[in-house]
């Protein structure tokens, strides 16, 4: 029973240490940031590999969720006569929760993954303390361009998946299931209102973001330098990035639309 | 214990004090104490384990000591704050065990690094610069290639190139023959040499290959248990009179360092109480 305790108060003291440590590093990537005001290229390369070569994901994936909640969505409205509304439950879904929280959860399984494995196996073969003994600091230029890189990609990946998911939606609404091509724009423009759904989505998407590309370059840097090390921190990204993300879209819908 | 003669302080580059340092609840050095000279080859010596590398790492200012003071080129290297020790760390060459290429670049990016981060030379000049450092280590023909492409000793001359891109003042090799087939040896074995002479540097070799280290150093500092048991010259070590140093310099498998690792007796875990 002793021992019960002693593992919960070092798994507690643990994680305060991780958090505290977290932070610190999160403290020297922002001061980092100025830097790469006269180095663009560096954010550039990253939206490159975080954004860009992401997208075959995000496409696929918001083409099939648009087109499933359509078939899903029809056949509840269907039943009170409601189908032509189809379009205006599409877009709220996507827009407001869909859209953000499965693009930060398929974000931390692509793009955050391979930071983690990058920034991890550069510093198990010593990258990171030769770029030090070159007197250049890797907070500068390895950690700070990956965490602007994916704070910017994520709502353009989100806003991606919403848009092809709305076009999903509406092609086997109104192809296959007879829902009015009017009726699904009209309604969706009359109810969707920019500043609180639209833009409510965009900064979930911002948050999620954020705290995505946060964990999965700290964990790069604070993992073990060895190869099962790198193993588990890849992991860890992937947990607790869903974690926060869930986490945090409670905690946001509830103050944006609570 | 052999004393190196005295110096004018202007030729002592690093010079470390009384430095205790501690690693979870593991003694690495206690009181260590020695002196790197303009111009020499000096090399640190040891079996595995004594803390040669993390010498090196608390020299350049990646890990700080428990107490003592390591002073490079005039200045305490701990109390330095992140920009003075990285002003000092662009004077300071680090050959890294695995080389610490970078892997997504090539043979040229990689020497051409530092120059563009720490300088606005034109192109055309960073071209030649990095053709020239390349042709030092007799890898120019290789400039296109990936490190993945190369073999462990081309691999560690490529990070010779990159490391002296800057022409540091101080150089140091972090067991630079460690898994060297006989002919790479031998060229890592002449470069070190040449390159500290022909530019002007000073060298710190951590290794524990004594035939190769002794051809090419001036000094050399024996380590063991957290202390510096020995120095002086290869010739000095040679003729040294210590159990210690004769085991280490002459490769015996048994001595002062024992072949069994301390546990319990042969009789007590074969004949003993289950």
């Amino acid at each position: 029973m002793l021992g019960f305790f002693a593992l919960l108060g070092r798994k507690t003291l643990d994680s305060f240490g991780r958090l505290g440590r977290a932070t610190l590093f999160l403290l020297r990537a922002l001061a980092g940031l100025p830097s790469l005001l006269p180095r663009p290229t560096l954010v550039i390369q990253q939206l490159y590999s975080i954004g860009v070569l992401s997208l075959l994901i995000i496409v696929v994936s918001g083409v099939f969720v648009g087109m499933v909640l359509a078939l899903q969505g029809y056949n509840t409205l269907v039943t009170f006569g409601a189908e032509q509304s189809l379009g205006v439950l599409v877009a709220l879904s996507l827009l407001r929760e869909l859209g953000p929280v499965v693009t930060a959860l398929l974000f931390a399984g692509r793009a955050g993954s391979a930071l983690t494995a990058e920034i991890g196996l550069m510093k198990t073969t010593e990258q990171l303390s030769g770029m030090e003994m070159m007197a250049v600091d890797p907070m500068k230029r390895v950690v700070a361009p990956r965490l602007l890189a994916g704070f910017i990609a994520m709502p353009l990946l989100a806003a991606i998946f919403s848009f092809l998911g709305i076009m999903g939606a509406y092609v086997v609404s109104v192809a296959t299931l007879g829902v009015d091509d009017g009726a699904f724009w009209s309604q969706m423009q009359s109810a969707v209102d920019f500043r609180e759904d639209v833009m409510n989505g965009v900064i979930k998407s911002l948050v999620f973001g954020f705290v995505a590309s946060w964990i999965a370059v700290f964990e790069g840097y604070d993992c073990e330098p060895t190869s099962e090390g790198v193993s588990r921190a890849t992991t860890r990204t992937v947990v607790h990035t869903s974690l926060a993300v869930l986490g945090l879209d409670f905690v946001l819908t509830a103050v944006m639309f609570g | 214990m052999t004393s190196a003669p005295a110096d004018k302080p202007s030729d002592v580059l690093v010079d470390v004090k009384n430095l205790c340092f501690r690693r979870g609840g593991r003694v690495i050095f206690e009181g260590v104490s020695l002196q790197i000279r303009r111009g020499e080859v000096t090399a640190i010596m040891g079996p595995s384990g004594t803390g040669k590398t993390t010498l090196l790492r608390l020299i350049g200012g990646q890990l700080r000591p428990d107490s003592g003071t390591v002073t490079v080129l005039g200045q305490n290297v701990h109390k330095l704050g992140r920009d003075a020790l990285f002003r000092l760390r662009r004077r300071m060459g680090m050959l890294f065990q695995s080389g610490a290429l970078f892997t997504h670049q090539s043979v040229f990016e990689n020497v051409a690094f530092p120059l563009r981060e720490h300088t606005d030379l034109p192109e055309p000049l960073i071209h030649d610069l990095v053709l020239m450092k390349l042709q030092a280590v007799g890898l120019r023909g290789a400039r296109d290639m990936m490190p993945s492409e190369l073999s462990g000793g081309m691999a560690r001359r490529v990070a010779l190139a990159r490391a002296v891109a800057l022409d540091p003042t101080i150089m140091m090799y972090d067991e630079p023959f460690a898994g060297q087939d006989p002919i790479s040896m031998g060229v890592l074995v002449t470069l070190i040499r040449r390159l500290n002479d022909a530019l002007g540097l000073s060298s710190v070799v951590v290794s524990h290959d004594v035939v190769e280290t002794s051809q090419i150093a001036d000094t050399i500092h024996v380590l063991s248990e957290g202390r510096v048991v020995e120095s002086g010259s290869p010739e000095e070590l040679a003729r040294s009179e210590s159990a210690w140093v004769k085991q280490f310099m002459r490769a015996l498998p048994d001595g002062p360092v024992a072949f069994h690792y301390p546990g319990p007796s042969l009789e007590d875990d074969l004949l003993g109480v289950r």
